[in-house]
């Protein structure tokens, strides 16, 4: 049964930037882009399990700070030509508040 | 401006389905995808393919859908209707329609000429002969593929490249192969004589004929009807089942002649790539630019970026043509040449000649620059020469090892050691990130990459140090021939921008821009907020010039100079503390093993930097780490000041001449906190032993008993290169200065990610004496500047544990 799960207001994510939700022991990246949108995946980059949360945020995707592989915030999956996918979840902001459904 | 209403799309109508038509299309796609209603007209029946490829694919090496670039689906995902098997025979530019042979009428706001070029047929009699063929298209290629199933007797007339390789391909088809040439040798608009006979011998050697200086007078009809052979003015003869024509191209103008726009062997355009009728482009072997129609496809694809952009509406790019090269795709025979390679005039030459052992060099040089090269047998070096060609770099410094090859110039690394053609598929090419031969071979044939940059991206090979792109310049040579897209002397910061990095760094200066969104603004950027190649770099620019005024915006640099320290491949980061010239103490020492301890570091090491580096360090126990410490931050992770290496110097050496480590110490408290385009590493040795390897460093500092003699532009990273010799100084603080200064024009004038000495390679130790040496109030200014850069920048690692600084960078949300 996955609820939404509160993880802080907006204003605690850098704007084109991430922060970390740990859960589980598990590292889940929250992004936030120059646009306010916010999105959230596995902070592990399928090429060598870079942390994403890491990396250059731009549009709509971050780029991964050990090789450069780009991952698509939209779908989770890398710009061509690499290859690879990112588990991601959805999340929400309500009232200036994040979201989280793990 | 064009008055059409926004809900309506313009329609773009191109006629030519060709590389460099299709590669507009392609340009235009990205950069205005939904300008444009887009009909595209080709004569072939087939969807655009890559014409470079035809002479593998006769040779039986590839396949003809191999080499298909984009296939009907592609036309089709990008709403292009597509017409294969119809000609246009008219432009009606009054009305703006066009009408194909079978009276079909397409109306267009713009029309796009790709329509390329047709061989030149001899006219001689029998040259409509069955059996008689040009080199040009896919048909092409099945009609020899077929006659070397049936036939014997091949004949080649023209042993130009095309001709060349049609023989070559022939021959691996079982034929026996003639090659007719006018000419006194072969190729002689791409190699002088010595290159051309050792190429001749090297043929024949695989069992090519040649008939050289004889011209065709005749094909001779036989019983069948087909060619049965060919005879020439001199009376002689030689047999022929096949006769093809490779003795030139005509660009196609035929249309465009007929429809009244300005020809002149080809399409007359202008740098917009606009014909005489400003709504009418034209693109490819069709088009003349400058009096010059080009027909290889690095100079087609430049044309059709410039096109693409102009009917994008983006209007700020300019075609002014191109420097071209050659390469013979003949498996095993390696030959390069480019720019006047016949010399003559006001040139020079330097030649080396061995004949027994197949080697041919000659570069033409003029006014200390190269003009010119003709390589053959030993081709390792053609990209770098290619470059300095384009280029038009100042070679007098290197001119008596130039012959030799960039290996040479007292470079080690392994950039061009290697061979590109004599490598094994095996063989591994970048050693950053495993990429074989065989791996970027395949990827360039099955995924059509044209460009250093497509490799990069496919492979990622010379993608991470890049000292193998030498090599993978030459592999796509080898592969494409002298068709691949050679790197642009001078490119855009990256995909974002037509913007080059000068161009950004002078708009940042002129117009006083002050932030990263200002400056995208200002420069027209095509992405909202950049990415993370050109982001980085504008703030570099943004602070390197308006220091204490510009924005630093830690978003945009990379993690490492975010968080102030250095991410290791489990997600961990290193910690380097400073320490002045490499001297450290007890108590520091005790805070380090104190912090090892408390923070359980798995690996304590000392760097090749005279300093301490601990690793595993978790990201949320970097403030903690740093408080412990309680020392500076060592900026290990920055494009920054790094470390000023010493030896222990005159205080202690009996052979030392100075105090060296003092001189380290009072550099490093001068200049460390100074971001830079790249990393900067400072060395002081004490004598000329120069334990402190000063040679190989950014800025290397050697005292001697007179003076301290200065060294800048060294570098022991990827390929070793040799400081040079810049000034010699009697005190200290001209030390300071003169090297302060130096720093500052590159820190100014360097593009991002330059390390000072590819900056100084491109503008020449001449310009960095004027300006350091010469100018005395400029260097003072210089110097000046960079200290009053530095007192704006505070000590990171303090600001965070003390002032508490980006705090939520170390914080996890638990959950």
């Amino acid at each position: 049964m996955s609820n939404w799960i509160k993880i802080a207001p907006l204003s605690e994510f850098p704007q084109q930037g991430a922060r970390v939700v740990r859960h589980d022991g598990k590292d889940i990246a929250v992004f936030r882009n120059a646009g306010d949108g916010v999105f959230a995946m596995n902070d592990k980059c399928p090429h060598k399990g870079g942390p994403l949360s890491q990396g250059i945020v731009s549009g709509n995707t971050v780029t991964c700070p050990l090789h450069g592989m780009n991952i698509c915030f939209d779908d989770g999956k890398a710009l061509a030509p690499d290859e690879g996918c990112v588990g991601t979840y959805p999340v929400k902001v309500e009232e200036g508040v994040v979201f989280l459904q793990i | 401006m064009d008055m059409t209403p926004p809900d309506k799309k313009m329609k773009l109508v191109m006629v030519g389905n060709g590389m460099a038509g299709v590669r507009a299309l392609e340009e235009l796609l990205k950069l205005a995808p939904d300008m444009y209603d887009v009909t595209v007209f080709g004569a072939e029946p087939h969807p655009n393919y890559n014409r470079i490829l035809l002479s593998p694919v006769l040779a039986g090496e590839q396949t003809v859908d191999d080499i298909v670039l984009n296939p009907l689906d592609w036309y089709s995902e990008n709403n292009i209707t597509l017409h294969v098997g119809k000609k246009v025979v008219k432009i009606d530019r009054t009305h703006r329609e066009v009408e194909t042979s079978d009276g079909m009428r397409v109306g267009y706001d713009r029309l796009l000429l790709a329509t390329g070029s047709n061989p030149f047929i001899l006219p001689v009699q029998g040259a409509d002969l069955p059996g008689v063929i040009s080199f040009r298209d896919i048909a092409d290629v099945d009609a020899m593929v077929q006659a070397s199933s049936q036939y014997q007797h091949a004949v080649v007339i023209g042993g130009g490249l095309l001709g060349l390789e049609a023989a070559n391909g022939l021959m691996k088809r079982g034929m026996q192969v003639s090659v007719v040439h006018i000419g006194p040798w072969l190729m002689e608009r791409q190699l002088d004589e010595p290159a051309a006979r050792l190429l001749q011998k090297s043929l024949e050697e695989k069992g090519m004929k040649f008939l050289l200086q004889k011209q065709t007078a005749e094909l001779v009809r036989g019983e069948s009807g087909r060619v049965c052979a060919i005879k020439f003015k001199d009376g002689d003869s030689a047999p022929a089942d096949l006769v093809v024509m490779a003795v030139g191209i005509r660009p196609n103008t035929e249309l465009a002649e007929s429809s009244g726009l300005h020809c002149n062997r080809g399409v007359v355009v202008s740098d917009t790539m606009q014909t005489f009728d400003p709504r009418i482009y034209s693109v490819g072997e069709c088009a003349a630019h400058r009096g010059i129609a080009y027909g290889l496809v690095a100079p087609l694809f430049e044309q059709a970026k410039v096109a693409a952009n102009h009917l994008a509406q983006h209007g700020i790019s300019r075609y002014q043509g191109s420097v071209t090269s050659t390469k013979l795709k003949v498996t095993g025979i390696d030959l390069f040449s480019a720019g006047n390679f016949g010399g003559g005039g006001q040139t020079e030459d330097i030649v080396l000649s061995d004949p027994v052992g197949g080697v041919y060099k000659k570069l033409v040089l003029q006014d200390n620059k190269l003009v010119g090269a003709c390589l053959y047998g030993d081709t390792v070096d053609s990209a770098w020469y290619f470059q300095l060609l384009r280029e038009g770099r100042n070679i007098a410094d290197i001119r008596d090892h130039l012959m030799f090859g960039q290996s040479n110039l007292g470079d080690s690394g392994h950039a061009g050691q290697n061979k590109a053609a004599a490598m094994t598929d095996e063989m591994e090419v970048c050693g950053c990130n495993g990429v074989c031969k065989g791996t970027i071979v395949k990827a360039i044939k099955e995924k059509g990459l044209f460009t250093l940059d497509d490799v990069k991206k496919h492979t990622k090979a010379a993608s991470s140090c890049g000292s193998c792109s030498g090599l993978v310049e030459q592999i796509l040579s080898s592969t494409l021939g002298g068709d691949y897209s050679a790197t642009p002397a001078v490119k855009p910061v990256c995909g974002c921008t037509e913007r080059t990095h000068d161009e950004v760094r002078a708009a940042i200066r002129d117009h006083k821009l002050l932030s990263i969104p200002d400056t995208m603004k200002f420069l027209e950027w095509r992405t909202p907020d950049g990415c993370a190649t050109c982001r980085p770099a504008l703030n570099y620019y943004l602070i390197s010039t308006w220091p204490g005024e510009a924005r630093d915006d830690a978003q945009s640099r990379f993690v490492n100079e975010r968080v102030h320290a250095n991410i290791q491949k489990d997600g961990t980061y290193s910690v380097v503390p400073r320490m002045w010239g490499g001297t450290t103490n007890a108590s520091e020492l005790r805070r380090i093993a104190d912090v090892a301890d408390k923070y359980a570091v798995p690996m304590i090491r000392v760097t090749g930097g005279q300093r301490i580096d601990l690793f595993g360090i978790k990201k949320e126990d970097l403030p903690g780490v740093w408080a412990d410490l309680d020392m500076p931050s060592g900026h290990a992770y920055g494009k920054a000041l790094r470390t000023v290496k010493t030896c222990i110097g005159s205080e202690f050496c009996r052979f030392g001449t100075q105090n060296s480590t003092q001189m380290g110490i009072d550099l490093e408290k001068a200049f460390w906190k100074m971001w830079a385009p790249h990393k900067v590493k400072f060395a002081v040795s004490g004598c000329p032993r120069n334990c402190a390897e000063a040679a190989i460093k950014d800025v290397g500092i050697i005292g001697v008993d007179s003076g301290w003699e200065i060294y800048v532009g060294g570098n022991g990273g990827i390929k070793t290169e040799v400081a040079e010799f810049l000034v010699k100084v009697k005190t200290a603080e001209e030390v300071l200065e003169y090297s302060g200064a130096f720093i500052q024009v590159y820190r100014e004038e360097a593009r991002y990610l330059d390390r000072t000495v590819h900056w100084m390679q491109r503008v020449g130790m001449d310009y960095i004496k004027k300006r350091v040496l010469e100018d005395e109030a400029g260097r003072k200014a210089l110097y000046q500047r960079l200290l009053y850069a530095l007192s704006v920048e505070k000590d990171p690692w303090a600001e965070r544990v003390k002032d508490g600084v980006a705090k939520h960078e170390f914080e996890v949300f638990s959950v």
